[in-house]
């Protein structure tokens, strides 16, 4: 039984393995890594709920019988990992030039410099 | 006659009106000025009576005796010294403080709803 | 009004449209001239505001709720009883259209605004692309009446507005802003998209009024997601302790960036009235005898939020007195205006009672009268407070065009030269710290008022940061405005005329509402919290009758 859990464990862990590398981690590429780290899980999260045991992609017109999975989770996930490619091309160009103007990736040399 | 509670707005306990505040203000202004042209009119303004007295001190030239904006509370922020050392430890420009900060009012949201009986 | 071109139930989905195709149109018309380029794209925006008042008059008077269906012919599959609602809807209310009229103004005054304070910079046609595309993601966001829709337009407005954030890529600072900006929103979003994908998974349904209907008992995987939802969402409004992101954002952009995030954050705070209100109202808002258990947690959850909201008016004052710098100062005092709003949420679910009679046996639940006056003051504060810290932005952002100075230690003397930017900045801190006969004043007495009878210590807190945020803006026109001319500053000149009439068109509306709050609080202020009190008529708009 413990074999149909495996997924939702896996999700609750890279949640909290992104969320350690967010708080705990002091180079900001490292900080980046944990925010798609995170968007990772909680889109196995979105693709874990839709699957059925034994059962076959939910593509076909004419299908040659059996259960499918739900394809409506599936288009939710798409969505989502485009967004993800976004918001990561923006968080890395931004760290280009954050690298540019101070020299330095690390957050608390970044952050008293500024005082 | 216009409809005197047109401009009225009522809380729940009173109400409030623009139009009356703006006329009182008025008969104010006009009692102040009535009161001021009850002074002295023949007082010039130059000599000893009128310069400038700090305590004793020199006087520099106009551009130098601006109150610059980060000594104009200095009473307040030196006494609440404890205060802001507190505040600016929080205030720490690091951003994964900020996402600790999130994680803390989610586990404190946690808490709140064990302790009010749902979970 | 029928001298519209197209039929009126097309006007939801235009109102979203129009910024968009704009948004694509504009690197393409901007290679003829920058200035056609700039009409362009405050007509666009002249559209989509001409388009949202008279949507809004409808909404107003009719008090009707507006539906748009995408790619199909009517709201649900099948009817009666085993009627599906399988489409993505825009479901449009009072409070929906409230909020837009507050985007779509601030929206069009930033960009009026823009059109000169931006002249003289490159890379001009990014910048109304991104504030196109900016205003389209904040109108879908207060205007779709499905979850997962939202949380797309949701991205689409943290994305556009980090990246115009960091416009001016050659200022450190600024850089820094918009990456610490665009973390927080993607984090925000994510844990959004997380209770999103549970409440999936758990109801089989993504639309906001099936799932309304559906939230009836308050069982372990609901409170979850309301814990989730709610912190999510509180940060991007910008609630104490989460707020930190707020001074750095607003303080570093370019002043006519300011003044759009202003909406981009308070559509946020939409957002939570309208989880707490819409999707768990048959928990919280019912006031028939079966959800007697859950009045004990909506006056914990009341009392927690009232909290916040506290803290929120306190750290916003405390950390403006000791500022140096201007719009850092102006980002704390808008810091401390979200409390205000939040607490009439706070005092609504804290102040719900049950009724016993002499043998101690419940016999009904009571939501006291001072109740609905609390939701109308934070409405109300909502739009005037808008209007207000906008204000100020720009005229801080009018300084440092003058002046490039932004510091408060460097400046002094500055209303021998610039009469009109002086008098808008009286209007705007007199509105801001709550004077009569400024529409500050109108909502905050509302909310001293009911907040006076849930508890005296609240109301004492609430006016005693209104009187420090007065002495916060003092600080500042003394020591930016009065005193002799200083002699690096003795040759600034009035900003241009477009600047001026934007901060006029502001100061206009502030004294308009000032003086005649009675018209705003009756035609527009009442139907919202109507709507929002009323999720049956937001549930049967779509699936009707259940």
């Amino acid at each position: 039984m413990i074999s149909f859990g495996i997924p939702y464990l896996a999700v609750v862990g890279l949640i909290l393995i992104g969320l350690f590398a967010l708080v705990f981690k002091k180079n900001l590429i490292k900080m980046v890594i944990g925010i798609t780290i995170i968007e990772s899980g909680v889109n196995l999260f979105l693709i874990t709920l839709g699957y059925r045991e034994g059962s076959i992609a939910p593509i076909y017109t004419s299908s040659p019988g059996g259960i499918m999975s739900l394809p409506v989770p599936q288009a939710l996930t798409l969505t989502s990992i485009v967004i993800g490619v976004a918001v990561l091309a923006l968080m890395l160009s931004l760290v280009i030039h954050i690298y540019r103007h101070y020299g330095t990736l690390n957050v608390n040399k970044i952050a008293e410099g500024e005082k | 006659m216009f409809d005197l509670e047109f401009f009225r707005i009522n809380t729940g306990s009173g109400y409030w009106d623009p139009i009356l505040w703006i006329f009182a203000f008025i008969i104010i202004l006009v009692i102040v000025y009535v009161i001021r042209n009850l002074g002295k009119k023949d007082f010039k303004k130059s000599g000893e009576k009128s310069k400038v007295f700090l305590s004793g001190n020199p006087e520099y030239d106009k551009e130098q005796m601006h109150i610059k904006g980060s000594n104009l509370y200095w009473g307040f922020t030196e006494s609440m010294k404890w205060l802001y050392d507190i505040l600016n430890r929080f205030h720490t420009g690091n951003v994964s403080d900020y996402v600790l900060w999130f994680v803390v009012v989610m586990a404190a949201l946690f808490i709140v709803m064990t302790i009010s009986g749902g979970i | 009004m029928n001298f519209l071109p197209v039929p009126p139930e097309y006007i939801p989905v235009l109102i979203v449209a129009i910024p968009l195709f704009g948004a694509f149109l504009t690197p393409i018309i901007s290679r003829i001239n920058g200035k056609v380029r700039n009409i362009f794209a405050i007509s666009i925006l002249g559209i989509t505001g001409f388009l949202v008042f008279w949507l809004s008059t409808e909404i107003f008077t009719n008090n009707m709720i507006y539906t748009y269906v995408f790619g199909g012919d009517s709201n649900v599959i099948g009817s009666g009883n085993s009627a599906y609602a399988i489409r993505i809807l825009f479901e449009v209310d009072s409070f929906g259209i409230f909020m837009a009229i507050i985007a779509i103004i601030v929206a069009f005054i930033g960009t009026l605004y823009s059109y000169s304070y931006m002249k003289k910079e490159t890379g001009l046609d990014k910048y109304y692309t991104l504030i196109l595309l900016m205003t389209a993601g904040m109108m879908g966001m207060l205007l779709t009446g499905d979850l997962f829709n939202f949380f797309v337009f949701l991205e689409i407005t943290g994305i556009s507005s980090a990246a115009l954030v960091a416009f001016w890529i050659d200022k450190k600072y600024a850089v820094e802003a918009g990456f610490k900006y665009i973390i927080i929103s993607a984090i925000g979003a994510l844990f959004v998209l997380l209770a999103i994908a549970l409440l999936y998974g758990q109801y089989n349904a993504l639309n906001m009024s099936v799932l309304a209907n559906t939230i009836t008992n308050f069982n372990l995987i609901d409170q979850i997601i309301l814990i989730l939802l709610f912190s999510a969402l509180a940060m991007k409004a910008g609630i104490v302790p989460m707020h930190m992101w707020l001074p750095d954002a607003y303080g570093r952009a370019p002043a006519s960036i300011s003044i759009m995030l202003v909406g981009a954050t308070l559509s946020s705070l939409y957002a939570v009235f309208r989880v707490i209100f819409t999707l768990y109202g048959k928990v919280f808002l019912s006031v028939s005898i079966q959800t007697l258990e859950f009045v004990t947690t909506a006056n914990i959850l009341g009392g927690f939020i009232v909290l916040l909201a506290v803290l929120t008016m306190l750290v916003g004052v405390i950390m403006a007195l000791k500022q140096n710098n201007l719009k850092r100062l102006i980002a704390f005092a808008a810091l401390a205006e979200i409390g205000y709003m939040i607490l009439g949420l706070g005092i609504r679910l804290a102040a719900k009672s049950v009724i016993y009679d002499t043998e101690g046996t419940a016999i009904s639940i009571l939501n006291p009268a001072y109740t609905q006056a609390a939701l109308t003051g934070s409405i109300f504060h909502i739009l005037n407070d808008a209007l207000d810290v906008g204000l100020l932005f720009l005229v801080a952002g009018a300084i440092y065009y003058a002046t490039k100075e932004t510091s408060l230690d460097r400046m002094g003397g500055l209303a021998r030269n610039m009469k009109y930017t002086t008098i808008f900045f009286l209007i705007g801190l007199f509105a801001m710290s709550g004077m009569p006969p400024l529409n500050g004043f109108a909502s905050k007495i509302i909310i001293y008022e009911s907040a006076y009878q849930l508890s005296p210590l609240v109301s004492i807190i609430a006016i005693l940061s209104s009187i420090m945020l007065l002495a916060c803006f003092v600080k500042v026109f003394h020591s930016a405005f009065l005193g002799p001319k200083q002699p690096h500053l003795k040759n600034v000149k009035e900003v241009p005329k477009t600047m001026l009439v934007a901060m006029g068109l502001i100061a206009i509306l502030i004294i308009i509402i000032g003086l005649f709050p009675n018209l705003v609080i009756e035609n527009a202020v009442k139907p919202t919290v109507d709507a929002i009190l009323n999720n049956t008529a937001y549930i049967s708009a779509i699936i009707g009758g259940a």
